[in-house]
């Protein structure tokens, strides 16, 4: 009874505690974790301040011989730091004092004299040097989320407890309590030396540990970790190298040390430019996972998708996995089987990672419909047509397809740079036409283009952000025209690409500086994964709408290659030259040939390594700052969000808007000047680029 | 041993006699319909059940042929319910129709639904008579959990399968040459649902978790079951059992896994599929079971001018099927309202209920669940919670937990205990309700034939 008392009296003394609270269920504290305030609970100052204050009070419980710790959130237990509270940082000093204070928390924990047992639902930072040193840095480098039963693998958690289905309460509720019950009982067990919680190390685990000790096996480890995030990252992520040398530290040197390096590097970290731009595409991204345009009158559960191609198949498989009821529909039966093989073959690579069951992807694509015919477009709610891109084929689909489907039924293309009021022409409802622009491939590329007309309602807008995200994507609304906007950024960046490789820069080369510049994939293997065609005809078709502001590099290159059959990665054939089984693609020497036919002559004075990587992201960042200027892009957040999630745009330089914030404007536009005066017209400002340039305190990101 | 039921089938006397009718049955309306033929339970029949291993009993096709009291052309069709077949009798059905000496004009089928096979077996009769197609139709289950078949692994069977199209010596060597040990390792059926790949042990434990059903709730349910069993099977209650001979060995009369413990004894158990802090443990489960049982269905008509006395009347019965990862066994939650909807009963109607016991959790688990109104609502769509059995007529003989399960044999069993229980303790309307792997559950009504 005495207990009970107690507990009522700090309860009502401690009004002010709103994340924490805790309760005891005998000799057991539960200590429960719920920010008020968010969906997620993150490591806060107010929520590091109560959690501190809670455990005082327990410690000086005598009463309380164990610990729960458990987050009254369904499926999050703390999804990690409080981004906003590292943002608020003006120096790395605030940085490091936080995360000083975070970790005095955790050893305190650590160091308790009662058993504490963490029972967690959901997601969870991890960490921690007392894990195996390659399990650690495997986990702690790639921020790999890692599912439950390879956590108890790894030795992370004690015991996996099993979600329940419903009950006597919603199967959420039940299972928070659930875990609760399981970790009071655990709790107990521990203080009451019923339950061991170490195991003896098995002969394997002797051995490993031993081997693992040697100094020259350690350093031996450290330097195989260096390089391949050297190579991975090509030295612009700062943040794994200053991982290893925390670990480094702590392993070396001892705890405390390893804790000071860990608070002082995060602290350096969090300042830095990378840092920046990192933040600003994860609140970005926030907030295009966002449906702004309300909910739509009738829910899309019926789609058909016309054209089964690498496109169309891409699109089958994000929606039926989704559970949207799909119509695949090809002119003809090879197009369909090829399609159909595709959306197996990308659920099967789930099944063989384990993320989905066999039984799982067979109901899966049992929503999915593949036919030659029409049967069932009288009930669609949304096609989507991934046909060939050429209007007078778009037209004639349109017409047939307007001729089927239910009236509120919405047409959406996924061209990539036909405008869509010119698809639109022919239809008898320009308001339910829409333009929905996905990126290849379809079920690895996060980002969707949805592009609108004028003409184009609100609720077909909506519709479309329905189904999108519903897909999984992140999405940017953006304003009709040729290109839209990622192809029209895309387009001058290829087509200095093609004139770098006329000057005599391998394609080998060309992707050297592209990836080095912090381009996930390089100029010339993206336009082998684009396809060379669909390159020369963005290529042409946006040459005749801009005029010679989008040459370069010969559009005649790209249609000899085309004619020649190098088509790209899909025919095998491109820049390089794709086989199975092939690990290290060789250059294609016909393409090289084709090239030397087209030779020009590299002007020495801006044709640097440096001045290589500037013309095309200059071009690039250019004509995204233009397509903000006409309004093309609303924001400068889309903008940054479409080129790096759509077109590989460096995600350390945060996207073009950050980058010439972060670059500064009057620099790129003097080093514009330069190349203009070599090239003309391509590399002419923008005025919005110009105006900023022209005063420095003009930022597109506060 | 599915043969020797049949055998005794066919020699069941004309008249069942009860000693000990002491209670008269309550004078309630008759569910008998004017559109619907009635259709009765003449006699139900089933082998002591064995715990797998006890006793081998797979090669059990002697040829005893008594005098029969059916003519051998008076019984139109024979169904069989099974869960784990064996590949060499995929419808053990007709053989065991044979192996007893029915006349080889008696087509017969086999039906499989898991745990309610047998269950399938006795409705398909019921449809057939009801349709007028048959008017007698020996129905039952036969399970042999200690001669389950035991498969090569994929990759041999694919081996040997190649082996039989390979022309040339070059080609078999090459094949034999391609099998590693790993291939050698034999692949064994395994009681886990084949879309979650959950065991059922695992799936009742967490819904015994989700209704907050203790371990201690589980093991008194369970101690009730092997008590009340002992006492029937003491009692001589458990009439429908009929001894059998083992070839070489003794004569097997009764059930032998009835083995009433203490609380203290059952609290020691470790749980068996959540470990380590799971409930449901080896004593608070059925057991695996071999057994066979049968039942003769015949429409009234037939059976009186055969001069047969029914047991019982066949009535209305349901199929339901839920979500196999959450509900997998909640069964009985869905179908007893459904039924009796159907039947145009409430809970107080019913005298007898035998429901399925799986595990105790999950019996337990059901019972919370038709007691909740949030439940019914948010999940079943009904108004309100159709209530709980009471104890004092909720499997009173024992129950699978206590008798065992052989699979497909159960279903049998529940239905002639109802019909017996209903006899003897002077009831008019009895309760089967039984879960199945697959999310699938099923339920019927019987009702007591005038005595």
């Amino acid at each position: 009874m005495s207990d009970f008392f107690f507990f009522f009296f700090y309860c009502s003394s401690h009004q002010a505690r709103t994340h924490v609270s805790y309760e005891l269920k005998d000799d057991v504290a539960v200590i429960r974790l719920n920010d008020p305030t968010s969906k997620v609970n993150t490591l806060s100052v107010q929520m590091q301040s109560e959690l501190s204050e809670v455990m005082g009070e327990i410690w000086s419980n005598g009463a309380v011989k164990s610990a729960v710790l458990i987050s009254s959130k369904p499926g999050c237990f703390i999804a990690g730091a409080d981004i906003n509270m590292i943002q608020a940082c003006k120096t790395s000093e605030e940085v490091t004092h936080l995360s000083q204070e975070g970790q005095k928390m955790f050893e305190k924990i650590e160091k308790s004299p009662i058993p504490v047992v963490a029972a967690i639902n959901g997601s969870c930072l991890g960490g921690g040097l007392e894990v195996g040193l390659p399990g650690a840095f495997d986990m702690m480098l790639t921020g790999r989320n890692i599912r439950a039963d390879k956590a108890k693998k790894m030795g992370l958690v004690h015991q996996l407890v099993d979600p329940l289905g419903p009950g006597l309460k919603p199967a959420e509720e039940r299972t928070i309590e659930y875990l609760e019950e399981v970790a009071v009982g655990l709790a107990k067990g521990i203080a009451n030396k019923k339950v061991a919680l170490t195991k003896e190390k098995g002969l394997m685990q002797k051995l490993q540990d031993t081997v693992m000790g040697l100094g020259p096996v350690k350093q031996k480890i450290y330097k195989t970790v260096s390089e391949k995030v050297q190579k991975q990252t090509k030295g612009l992520y700062p943040a794994p190298v200053k991982i290893i040398e925390c670990i480094k530290t702590g392993v070396e040197q001892g705890r405390e040390a390893g804790y000071l390096a860990e608070a002082e590097n995060f602290g350096k970290l969090a300042v830095t430019p990378e840092s920046k731009a990192l933040i600003g595409l994860y609140q970005g991204q926030v907030i295009c996972k966002k449906n702004r345009f309300g909910t739509p009158e009738k829910e899309v559960k019926k789609l058909a998708i016309l054209g089964a191609g690498l496109m169309g198949a891409g699109i089958a498989q994000v929606s039926i996995d989704k559970g949207l009821n799909t119509i695949l529909k090809d002119t003809a039966v090879e197009g369909i089987s090829r399609g159909e093989d595709q959306v197996y073959k990308g659920l099967n690579t789930k099944v063989k990672k384990k993320a989905l069951t066999s039984f799982e992807r067979d109901a899966i694509l049992s929503n999915l419909s593949a036919q030659i015919d029409y049967t069932g477009f009288d009930s669609a709610d949304m096609v989507i047509e991934a046909v060939f891109e050429d209007i007078n084929i778009k037209h004639k689909v349109l017409k047939e397809i307007e001729a089927i489907i239910p009236p509120h039924c919405i047409f959406a293309s996924n061209t990539s740079a036909l405008p869509i009021k010119d698809i639109a022409a022919a239809s008898k409802r320009p308001e339910k036409v829409i333009g929905m622009h996905y990126f290849s491939p379809v079920d690895k590329m996060q980002l969707l283009e949805i592009i609108t007309t004028d003409k184009t309602s609100k609720d077909t807008l909506a519709s479309a952000v329905s189904v999108g995200l519903k897909q999984g994507k992140i999405i940017i609304v953006v304003g009709d025209g040729p290109g839209f906007y990622t192809t029209r950024c895309l387009a001058p960046m290829l087509a200095e690409a093609v004139r770098v490789l006329q000057e005599g820069t391998g394609p080998k080369k060309l992707d050297t500086l592209t990836t080095s510049f912090g381009f996930p994939v390089g100029a010339a293997t993206l336009a082998d994964e684009v396809g060379i065609d669909v390159a020369a005809h963005v290529a042409e078709d946006l040459g005749k709408a801009f005029g010679s502001r989008f040459g370069g590099g010969n559009v005649e290159v790209l249609k000899t290659m085309v004619e020649n059959g190098f088509k790209g990665r899909k025919s095998g054939k491109g820049c390089f030259i794709y086989g199975k089984g092939k690990k290290e693609k060789s250059v294609n020497s016909d393409a090289e040939e084709i090239l030397q036919k087209y030779k020009l002559s590299a002007p020495p004075s801006v044709s640097s390594d440096s001045d290589i990587q500037h013309r095309l992201v200059s071009r690039f960042v250019n004509e995204a700052v233009l397509c903000l200027q006409e309004g093309i892009l609303t924001n400068p957040v889309e903008g940054d969000i479409g080129a790096v999630f759509g077109l590989g745009f460096p995600p350390c330089l945060g996207g073009p808007f950050r980058f010439v914030d972060s670059f500064g404007a009057e620099k790129l536009v003097s080093m514009m000047r330069r190349f203009e005066d070599v090239y003309g017209n391509q590399f002419t400002p923008c005025q919005l680029l110009l105006d900023h340039a022209k005063d420095p305190s003009k930022k597109f990101h506060k | 041993m599915a043969s020797m039921l049949l055998n005794s089938m066919r020699t069941c006397p004309v008249i069942f006699e009860f000693s000990d009718v002491s209670v008269q049955t309550k004078s309630k309306k008759t569910l008998a319909r004017p559109s619907v033929k009635n259709i009765v339970l003449v006699e139900g029949v089933r082998t002591p059940f064995l715990m797998s291993g006890t006793t081998y009993v797979s090669s059990f096709h002697w040829g005893l042929l008594h005098k029969t009291g059916i003519p051998k052309d008076a019984v139109d069709y024979i169904i069989y319910g099974t869960v784990i077949q064996e590949v060499k009798t995929s419808n053990v059905a007709r053989e065991a129709a044979l192996g007893a000496g029915f006349s080889d004009k008696i087509p017969a089928h086999t039906v499989t639904m898991a745990c309610i096979s047998s269950n399938q077996a006795m409705t398909s009769a019921v449809g057939m008579i009801a349709a007028g197609q048959c008017d007698a139709v020996v129905a039952g289950g036969v399970e042999f959990m200690s001669d389950v078949p035991i498969r090569h692994s994929r990759k041999m069977r694919k081996t040997m399968l190649s082996l039989n199209k390979a022309k040339t010596l070059g080609q078999r060597l090459g094949l034999i040459g391609s099998i590693r040990l790993a291939h050698l390792a034999p692949e064994l059926p395994a009681v886990a649902e084949f879309s979650t790949a959950e065991t059922m042990g695992h799936s009742a434990d967490r819904l015994a978790a989700a209704f907050g059903v203790s371990r201690v709730e589980q093991d008194e349910f369970a101690l009730r079951s092997h008590t009340l069993a002992k006492k029937a099977q003491d009692a001589g209650l458990l009439k429908d059992v009929i001894s059998f001979k083992v070839p070489g060995r003794d004569i097997v009369s009764k059930d032998n896994g009835i083995r009433p413990s203490s609380m203290e004894q059952m609290a020691k158990l470790k749980p068996a599929f959540i470990k380590p802090h799971g409930t449901v443990t080896a004593a608070n489960s059925s057991f695996l079971t071999d057994g066979a049982s049968a039942v003769l269905i015949m429409s009234e008509e037939k059976a009186l001018a055969m001069g047969y006395k029914p047991k019982a009347y066949l009535r209305d019965f349901v199929y339901v099927s839920q979500d196999p990862k959450d509900q997998l066994l909640l069964g009985p939650t869905y179908s007893t309202p459904k039924v009796l909807e159907r039947a145009g009963l409430t809970m107080d109607d019913i005298d007898v209920f035998e429901f399925h016991e799986a595990f105790a959790g999950q019996i337990m688990a059901n019972l919370k669940a038709m007691d909740s109104d949030w439940f019914a609502q948010t999940y079943m769509g009904r108004k309100s919670k159709v209530g709980t059995p009471p104890t004092e007529k909720f499997n009173l003989w024992g129950g699978s937990l206590s008798l065992g399960h052989p699979f497909g044999a159960t279903g049998c069993r529940l239905v002639t205990t109802v019909a017996h229980r209903l006899q003897k303790e002077g009831g008019q309307y009895g309760l089967v309700a039984a879960c199945a792997a697959g999310g699938q559950g099923h339920a019927m009504v019987i009702e007591a034939y005038p005595q």
